[in-house]
């Protein structure tokens, strides 16, 4: 399918991106965040194997066949470059693309209230605009949750900057629709389904009038249907971000629903490709100073039928693939790593071997799953107050005594106009404002600190008052200061996130792909 | 020998409400075992005293030579509401590193020559 896509491959002689590379001929000794050498040693527990080919045609050994899903977005505002050069600067099968965090949804839930075109990943439209001529003479296919609380409004807007963009066919789109459950849910609490928050155990009847978004996270199957209706772009709500990158693996090599040490492969290679460029250097603590990152490759899942699977980046692009970038994503936002539950498989994530193949080459192998639960987790969002935070700079001589002094004297104020917050969080960013008591006493000569003073309410007007008491500081106050031109804080919805479980069949009844050519 | 966790491992953390994970992985094979036994779930949570206010729980990932730890009620809240600065917990991972334990001296020989960092401003 990408025998197209080898252009630059082709292309020949050094191009461009080869300015990017990291000296190749400088060996870098390995350093940790400035911390002068560290001893880095790749796992050894598997004999060394040559790389793979990165052969485009399908190989005749069908074992060999590999599908190639690649990683565009990490989330919702990520550098929208980066599926360009991931579309462009090589062979790729898949381009996935996440936009969704635990909170994204209610953001767009407010969006779709002040209209009904908002609601989804606009950032996502203007980008398949762009690349739909790449990617359907390409025959990259893309899957992504820029779907939101609106997938319906997600592909109207697409069809529209598409109808305006010169393509060689009309794109098939697929969308994923019946994750979202707002509509659903007094039906659904007066079924008896109670929506207790997963860890305090409350019921949902607490707060239901403040809830602002409800979506199931759904997983791979209907993806893996839309693939298989020929869609080329899918575009879902509330998936897991796993499921971007796994649904084409499992529908390439016909993956079954209850392969579970399969699934589990690929609910891993889905964790490493979901946080975009934190995979491939990003983020990276280790030899961060070497890492080029200006113009970097985000990761590539090379995935083979056993569920093995290697990640790596394009050749030319900056960024780095080892076996330490892949082992810190492997434990960012890990919980239990021997349960990683997701709604197509639980994984075990303390059966993963990985092997550094060098050049930007981790093979990850080994991984088991387990059957899958009845349930789906459900991410509900409600309105919980308002918040502001303010800040202001001050200089030296003394500079933490006079963040500290104008924290009293805005306090002291707070008090005088009899306001009351939930609330109120004082940080000397410079000072400890990251590491609190472990950064120890402040340094008598800091330069500079900047105080960051922080309230929550559930009457909003005292967060408004509070956000008027920060600039009288500047000329009533301790002196030397500076920082304010950003002008009054600004009042925000504070947005709590309530966990639930659901039984799967009251949600995946209602789940249904509609696929379209634009 | 004492050392700062830095020199002999890497980490990264996250947050799941207002919960903060922190992987803590070894650079060594060898190393990986003196953290089993040092870098316990009851001394992270006396490291970040003041910081952590529920339980600490561990995980271990020998293949991945990496403990992950959960800091319960870390995060001010966690999510959109908290205040802290760090409210997804992004910096627990370099908080962790300034963790010291005891090493056996002949697990941290050979490191091209080089043992330890002198900080600057001296200790």
């Amino acid at each position: 399918m990408a025998d197209s896509r080898d252009r630059t491959d082709d292309a020949g002689g050094p191009t461009q991106t080869d300015l990017w590379r990291p000296g190749a001929a400088e060996p870098s000794p390995f350093e940790i965040a400035g911390m002068g050498a560290a001893v880095l040693e790749p796992p050894d527990d598997e004999a060394a194997t040559p790389a793979e080919q990165r052969d485009p045609k399908p190989p005749a050994d069908p074992a060999e066949h590999l599908v190639r899903v690649a990683s565009g977005q990490g989330f919702w505002g990520d550098w929208q470059e980066a599926p360009k050069l991931q579309v462009r600067s090589g062979p790729i099968d898949y381009l996935m693309l996440d936009y969704l965090a635990e909170i994204t949804m209610s953001i767009m839930q407010k969006q779709r209230e002040r209209g009904p075109d908002g609601g989804y990943a606009r950032d996502f439209v203007q980008l398949m605009a762009e690349l739909a001529p790449d990617l359907l003479a390409g025959g990259v296919r893309v899957v992504s949750n820029a779907g939101g609380v609106n997938p319906e409004g997600c592909r109207a807007a697409l069809a529209e900057a598409v109808s305006a963009t010169r393509v060689p066919r009309r794109p098939r789109v697929a969308v994923v629709l019946g994750d979202d459950l707002v509509d659903r849910l007094d039906e659904l609490l007066a079924a008896g389904h109670e929506l207790r928050h997963m860890e305090t155990g409350e019921p949902l009847a607490t707060i239901r009038d403040r809830v602002a978004s409800a979506n199931a996270y759904l997983g791979a199957a209907p993806i893996v249907e839309a693939l298989a209706q020929d869609a080329d772009v899918v575009i879902t709500g509330r998936s897991t971000d796993t499921a971007l990158t796994y649904a084409p693996i499992m529908h390439e090599f016909g993956w079954a629903a209850d392969a579970w040490d399969l699934l589990a492969a690929g609910v891993v290679a889905g964790h490493i490709n979901e946080c975009g460029c934190q995979a491939s250097g990003g983020n990276t603590l280790v030899d961060w100073r070497r890492i080029d990152l200006t113009v970097p490759g985000y990761p590539i899942i090379e995935a083979k039928p056993d569920g093995s699977f290697v990640v790596t980046k394009h050749p030319g692009l900056g960024g780095r693939v080892t076996w330490a970038t892949v082992t810190e994503q492997l434990v960012y936002e890990m919980g239990d790593p021997s349960e990683y539950i997701t709604p197509d498989v639980i994984a075990d994530f303390s059966t993963i071997r990985l092997q550094d193949q060098s050049n930007d080459r981790v093979r990850v192998s080994g991984v088991k799953g387990r059957p899958r639960t009845d349930k789906l987790k459900v991410s509900i969002a409600y309105h919980a107050g308002y918040k502001a935070v303010g800040t202001l700079t001050y200089a030296w001589p003394d500079a933490y005594d006079k963040a500290e002094k104008a924290d009293e004297i805005l306090r002291g104020r707070l008090r005088y106009l009899e306001l009351e917050f939930d609330e109120i969080r004082t940080e000397f960013i410079g000072a400890g404002a990251c590491h609190g008591p472990l950064a120890g006493p402040p340094p008598d000569d800091l330069p500079e600190v900047t105080l960051r003073v922080g309230v929550r309410s559930a009457d909003r007007n005292a967060v408004a008052a509070f956000t008027r008491e920060v600039a009288p500081l500047i000329l009533a106050g301790p002196p030397t200061v500076t920082g304010f031109a950003g002008g009054r804080p600004r009042v925000q919805d504070v947005m709590a996130y309530w966990p639930a479980l659901i039984d799967r069949g009251v949600v995946e009844r209602d789940v249904r792909v509609e696929t379209t050519e634009l | 020998m004492r050392v700062q966790l830095r020199e002999i491992a890497f980490a990264r953390s996250g947050d799941k409400g207002d919960t903060a994970n922190v992987g803590l992985i070894a650079f060594r094979p060898s190393i990986y075992p003196v953290l089993v036994q040092e870098v316990t779930a009851e001394r992270v949570k006396q490291h970040f005293e003041g910081i952590c206010e529920g339980e600490v729980e561990r995980f271990e990932l020998p293949n991945l030579r990496a403990l992950n730890f959960l800091l319960h009620r870390s995060l001010g809240g966690g999510g959109t509401v908290s205040l802290m600065l760090d409210a997804q917990g992004k910096t627990f991972s370099t908080a962790l590193l300034r963790m010291e334990i005891d090493v056996p001296d002949e697990l941290l020989e050979g490191r091209d020559g080089e043992t330890r960092t002198p900080r600057k401003g001296g200790e």
